[in-house]
């Protein structure tokens, strides 16, 4: 509908020699209503991370009688982090360096185990490749959540619930990310770079280590990213495994703490609190994702485009 | 290439795809191994645990609970994937038409709730929703109109519908724009020598173009909607009628094997799952590919 309109603002012109320059500089053409369509749908993403922010600088009074996107009578930021760190003697900090620990050691190791079988299937030709590689596919279509309770159990046998290796372990295997990397690999790393080393003497060890990692970088910190987030951002996995509250991450941990505020019990935390723990976790995401978006974008383009 | 050299080449090639296979087999094949086995039998209060073939299957298919939360993930199959995926399409074409002022900010802040845990995500949509304090309720009652209650039984689904695509727009907005991008622009000027308004530049050229990148979207969207898990999970508290046991199929599998310890029905529950999205995967994939061929 508004490419129609945009139309009408710049109708088409009459064949002539300047014709094609003239499309070209067209392309360019900003579109007002555009603009406006764009901008609204903005405010619908973004207005609650706003209500977010504007919450986490109330006082638990003024956060239920100030308007949501705006600051209350107080400005209770300081004062709410300062709550937020002294909560249950600093468990919230306990509970950010366990969500660090589990996220990026489940993230470099997926992303080195992901890179090594991808950089395989998509520069050797080894009997039975096309059947494992089919059964990598298949387990994409596998809810991991499906598999959580059977793990469970199993951990439950052999003694490792409530241990981060609960969280950690399940969290290596990233078929997706054998996907990506193969399919990232197959373009990346010239056949003729990799016989060139050879001519020269090179093992194949040495050919993946010295040569093709180099070339694998955007594509191994997209899969790095994406396993990243999703160990940062799990909750049912850990929510199963761990019941000492010390080795929780920050979505079990906050997720409980609403709980007992919302009861209402003894001792329990401010909603203000639980706002602003929660403001306060996920900007460390935030700016990795800005920070990297150069990666992170062209790594999804290899997946999507060749899908 | 000789025999020997071609030996060792495989042998490497292995070794490569060995420690990903080794974690593979005991993190992924095991437990779904596991689960199988476990979902043929019973615990039954006189005599233990016995073997029961295929009935926890059986009771599954007969069990309403189950049924229903397969019926609310249908819903939303049938109607918040559509309009996500249609959002993030319309937002994907707008961006790279160039023709919106401040595309770069635009695209950045559409894709940030992705950036958001999905714990954090409920969480603050469980605050918004509130009828009386919730900015919901703000808005409503500052334009005059009386306040929906966005946590009650009739529209609770629907909330949560609203909070994934939140959550998930910018993510597939950002996919089917990258596959955009990369789209030769010597495509774009036959067709404007054809002269195809950018409407039907959109239609005939971009959109076929990225054929591929829509169908991972929708199979990511497929898997994603019979995994919801954390909505039902974190809204119970405030929802407590409008979200029964059964709400979504893997809320089902966690209260049936933690809350009712019934863990041999969960487990058939969660292997069922499994079994559903690769069947319904399968079908979507097999339907956009024959569109293609028709097209």
């Amino acid at each position: 509908m508004t490419a129609q309109l945009t139309h009408v603002a710049a109708p088409p012109d009459k064949p002539s020699n300047t014709d094609k320059r003239r499309k070209g500089a067209n392309r360019g053409r900003r579109s007002n209503l555009l603009t406006v369509v764009m901008w609204m749908s903005v405010l619908y993403f973004i207005l609650p991370l706003i209500w977010l922010f504007m919450s986490s600088t109330k006082s638990n009074g003024d956060l239920f009688t100030t308007f949501g996107l705006w600051f209350g009578n107080d400005f209770n930021l300081f004062a709410n982090i300062h709550d937020v760190f002294t909560y249950q003697d600093g468990i919230y900090l306990r509970w950010t360096l366990n969500t660090v620990l589990y996220s990026t050691v489940s993230a470099v190791g997926a992303t080195v185990l992901a890179t090594m079988a991808g950089y395989a299937f998509a520069k050797y030709k080894f009997p039975g490749d096309k059947l494992m590689f089919a059964i990598i596919l298949g387990a994409i279509m596998i809810p991991l959540t499906a598999l959580a309770i059977p793990t469970y159990l199993l951990f439950s046998s052999a003694h490792l619930t409530n241990t981060p290796w609960a969280v950690i372990l399940p969290s290596l295997v990233s078929p997706f990310g054998v996907f990506l990397m193969r399919v990232y690999a197959a373009d990346a790393v010239p056949d003729s770079l990799m016989e060139a080393a050879r001519v020269d003497g090179a093992g194949e060890q040495r050919i993946f280590w010295r040569v093709s990692l180099r070339l694998l970088g955007p594509g191994m910190v997209t899969v790095m990213l994406f396993t990243l987030v999703a160990t940062w951002n799990n909750y049912f996995l850990p929510l199963i495994m761990l019941n000492s509250g010390k080795l929780l991450p920050l979505t079990v941990g906050l997720a409980q703490q609403q709980a007992t505020s919302a009861a209402g019990g003894g001792a329990q935390a401010l909603f203000s609190t639980v706002i602003t723990g929660a403001f306060l976790s996920i900007l460390p995401l935030v700016v990795v994702f800005l920070y990297l978006q150069r990666f992170w974008q062209t790594g999804l383009a290899t997946g999507g485009v060749k899908g | 290439m000789n025999n020997a050299i071609k030996r060792k080449q495989n042998l490497v090639a292995y070794g490569f795809v060995l420690p990903f296979f080794a974690v593979f087999a005991t993190m992924f094949i095991a437990p779904l191994a596991y689960s199988g086995y476990l979902s043929f039998y019973a615990h039954k209060l006189v005599g233990g645990v016995s073997f029961v073939g295929l009935g926890n299957y059986v009771r599954a298919f007969q069990d309403p609970a189950f049924l229903f939360g397969l019926g609310r993930t249908a819903l939303i199959l049938l109607i918040q994937v559509p309009i996500m995926l249609g959002f993030a399409l319309f937002f994907a074409l707008a961006l790279d038409s160039g023709r919106a002022r401040g595309s770069k900010a635009a695209r950045l802040l559409i894709f940030l709730p992705f950036a958001v845990p999905g714990v954090v995500a409920v969480l603050m949509w469980g605050y918004l929703y509130g009828q009386n304090f919730g900015l919901t309720g703000q808005i409503s009652r500052a334009l005059g109109l009386p306040p929906a209650n966005f946590l009650s039984d009739s529209l609770i689904l629907f909330s949560i519908m609203n909070i994934i695509t939140w959550a998930f727009v910018g993510y597939n907005m950002i996919i089917m724009y990258a596959a955009l991008k990369s789209i030769p622009p010597e495509l774009y000027e036959a067709a404007e020598i054809d002269g195809a308004g950018q409407f039907r530049l959109a239609w005939s050229v971009k959109i076929p173009m990225i054929r591929p990148a829509i169908l991972l979207t929708v199979i990511f969207s497929v898997i994603g909607s019979f995994q919801i898990f954390n909505e039902p999970k974190l809204l119970v508290e405030i929802s407590p009628t409008g979200i029964p046991q059964g709400f979504t199929p893997n809320f089902y599998a966690f209260n049936l094997a933690f809350v009712n310890q019934d863990l041999n029905y969960a487990a058939a529950i969660a292997f069922l799952l499994g079994f559903v999205i690769m069947i319904v995967s399968y079908v979507v994939q097999l339907s956009m590919q024959k569109k293609e061929v028709q097209s």
